[in-house]
């Protein structure tokens, strides 16, 4: 047994990091809350309980609350309670017997410590509840406005030591509110909170698609009274018409290389697909049909591009070469199929199906196209995978409200993501930040 | 001469303006940067790595006068997209007002109900405003006159999720600019 404390080693967060804004943190608005509502149970939950940190008291975003709520969201967690654990940080050496009576296997503890400068030292342990021995102690010195991403780092930490896999609690998404006649689009934590306007319009935003290095959003936008693609650096709110071209201009989606991007355009008459690069010019069609092509999405090699289109009567999903090509069907069954999202290991697509005038959330394994159903609602739109292709972010209405929901692949576990005083739709999920 | 009949439409348009709030101006083409509030002491990364600068994106030029008395808003059934007799006299109205003033554009905006996928409706909508400018191609007017675009379903003409909204909402409107 070992229950000594191993030597914390504390790495930094990248460097910007470090200069403190204190206006920053307080006008970022709060727009919306996410609520775990787990709905199912999973087969394979790891029970954990996580303590509240030392110094959670003093703070608003409690760093302890907030890992628990990630690794519960993520579906692979039960939650124990931990609140038995307030008093005890990564330097305590807890007598875990009453932890292990709760049924827990692992117990995070921590601290967050204000320094001098008016920045955070953040600080965590997990301790194996079973073999009683230290997992992992890491510690992170942040500005206030980074408290959040501390805090889903360490869920991030937990998550990967735990199940082997990589986290997305420290990601960002992106989505829509309309509020009366104004629209937002918002990037947001993973887990809803921390919400910042990119872009406020009194015309619709929707499609809103993430660069692959996560700095920037490609979107359409109405605020020329017609729709036309931007492409927009979130850090400094810098953006460029890349596509506005007679006629419509929708679908923005990235290339893996983030040097071009895919796009729906009609300045040939009716909707077909072409590339342009990033920084904008001249575009070349890759879709040659007289039927309505769009909604492209590229394969994560970059090789291939998933589509919709209406060729053979009705909407359906097809691949093809992504410099053109024959194309391939891909969902037979139904007579609506649009809207998909690949995971990133190429082993699933999620899309929109419309059953009995119901639109649902379908997840296909693509090797065996076995398809599964993974909502109870009924106006399911937008699905996007997690960089860890373990959940699905997706619009629905819920309650006569639109709503946002994450849900494990075999539909299990959901949480729900309420907007507040508005409705709220068009996620996508970003990349892995380095 | 083009440019003298340029000169007096935005003179008019000025003018217009003056009561209703109308821009002249198309949206800029390249780059624009952040128009929001600057947090005070914020450059690039000041606000640690979660930091977002905000965009205010203002709205572009609306409707401006076409023929006198002459509905604008072409209704379809569900899931078509062909023209009903119905409209025809509207359709031959505004081709008449076309020709006789060539230097007048349109932009037909076609949209649909709310069923369905915000880019597939994206799509379906255009082929409503695609049908209205073919409609008026056939009439002679020229395609320079004419831009057809879509909304889908992001700008219903009704609230509510029953027939009677949906049957208003799936319609072209066609806007002079």
């Amino acid at each position: 047994m070992n229950n000594t404390p191993s030597r914390m080693h504390v790495p930094k967060l990248k460097r910007r990091a470090l200069v403190a804004l204190a206006g920053a943190a307080a006008a970022a608005p709060a727009l919306a809350q996410f609520r775990v509502e787990v709905t199912g149970v999973g087969l394979t939950q790891l029970p954990i309980a996580v303590a509240p940190f030392r110094g959670d008291a003093e703070l608003q975003q409690k760093i302890g609350a907030i890992v628990q709520a990630d690794l519960e969201r993520s579906g692979r967690f039960r939650a124990i309670d931990g609140s038995a654990g307030a008093g005890l940080d990564e330097t305590s050496r807890p007598d875990l017997s009453p932890w292990r009576q709760k049924t827990a296997d692992s117990l995070a503890v921590g601290s967050a410590t204000r320094l001098a400068d008016g920045r955070f030292d953040v600080r965590f342990r997990l301790w194996d509840v079973v073999r009683g021995q230290s997992l992992m102690a890491e510690g992170f010195v942040v500005v206030a406005a980074d408290l959040r991403l501390a805090a889903h780092r360490i869920a991030d930490m937990i998550y990967e030591k735990l199940t082997g896999e990589k986290g997305v609690f420290s990601t960002r998404i992106a989505y829509v509110t309309k509020a009366a006649t104004r629209y937002n689009l918002w990037v947001a934590d993973a887990d809803g909170e921390n919400a910042q306007s990119a872009l406020a319009s009194s015309e619709p935003i929707i499609s809103p698609a993430w660069s692959a290095n996560g700095k920037q959003l490609a979107y359409v936008s109405f605020e020329s009274r017609k729709p036309v693609v931007y492409v927009h650096d979130v850090a400094t709110g810098n953006r460029r018409l890349i596509a506005n071209f007679r006629g419509s201009n929708s679908a923005p989606a990235w290339a893996p290389d983030g040097r071009s991007l895919a796009v729906t355009l009609t300045r040939d008459g009716g909707s077909q697909i072409y590339t342009i690069a990033a920084t904008g010019g001249e575009a070349r069609r890759l879709t040659q049909s007289g039927s309505i092509d769009t909604e492209p999405l590229y394969t994560a090699d970059g090789r291939s591009l998933y589509f919709v289109s209406d060729r053979g009567g009705s909407p359906q999903v097809y691949r093809m070469p992504s410099n053109g090509g024959e194309p391939q069907r891909v969902t037979f069954t139904g007579t609506y199929n649009i809207s998909p999202s690949l995971s990133p290991d190429g082993r699933w697509l999620a899309y929109i199906s419309r059953i009995s005038g119901a639109f649902k959330l379908q997840v296909m394994e693509l090797a065996t196209g076995n398809v599964q159903s993974v909502t109870d609602t009924t106006a399911d739109e937008s699905p996007s995978f997690a960089p860890n292709g373990r959940l699905i972010i997706y619009a629905t209405r819920q309650g006569g409200a639109e709503a946002l929901m994450t849900t494990t692949l075999d539909g299990k576990i959901k949480a729900r993501l309420p907007g507040r005083g508005g409705d709220i739709r068009e996620p996508d999920w970003g990349p892995f930040q380095r | 001469m083009k440019q003298r009949l340029f000169l007096a439409l935005a003179l008019a348009a000025v003018l217009a303006g003056c009561a209703s709030g109308v821009k002249l101006d198309d949206v800029p083409v390249d780059d624009r940067a952040g128009t929001g509030a600057a947090v005070p002491g914020g450059g690039p990364g000041a606000g640690g790595q979660s930091q977002v600068q905000p965009v205010q994106a203002d709205s572009a030029a609306a409707n401006r006068a076409g023929p006198a008395n002459v509905a604008r808003i072409v209704f379809f059934d569900y899931d078509s997209y062909v023209i009903k007799p119905e409209f025809q006299s509207l359709i031959d109205a505004h081709a008449r007002f076309l020709k006789a003033n060539n230097g007048r554009r349109i932009v037909i905006e076609g949209h649909t109900d709310e069923r369905g996928g915000r880019e597939y409706n994206l799509a379906l909508g255009q082929r409503r405003s695609e049908a209205v400018r073919r409609a008026l191609g056939l009439l002679g007017v020229t395609d320079a006159q004419v831009e057809a675009v879509s909304f889908g379903k992001e700008k219903p003409a009704a609230p509510g999720s029953d027939e009677t909204a949906w049957a208003q909402n799936r319609r072209a409107e066609i806007s002079y600019r």
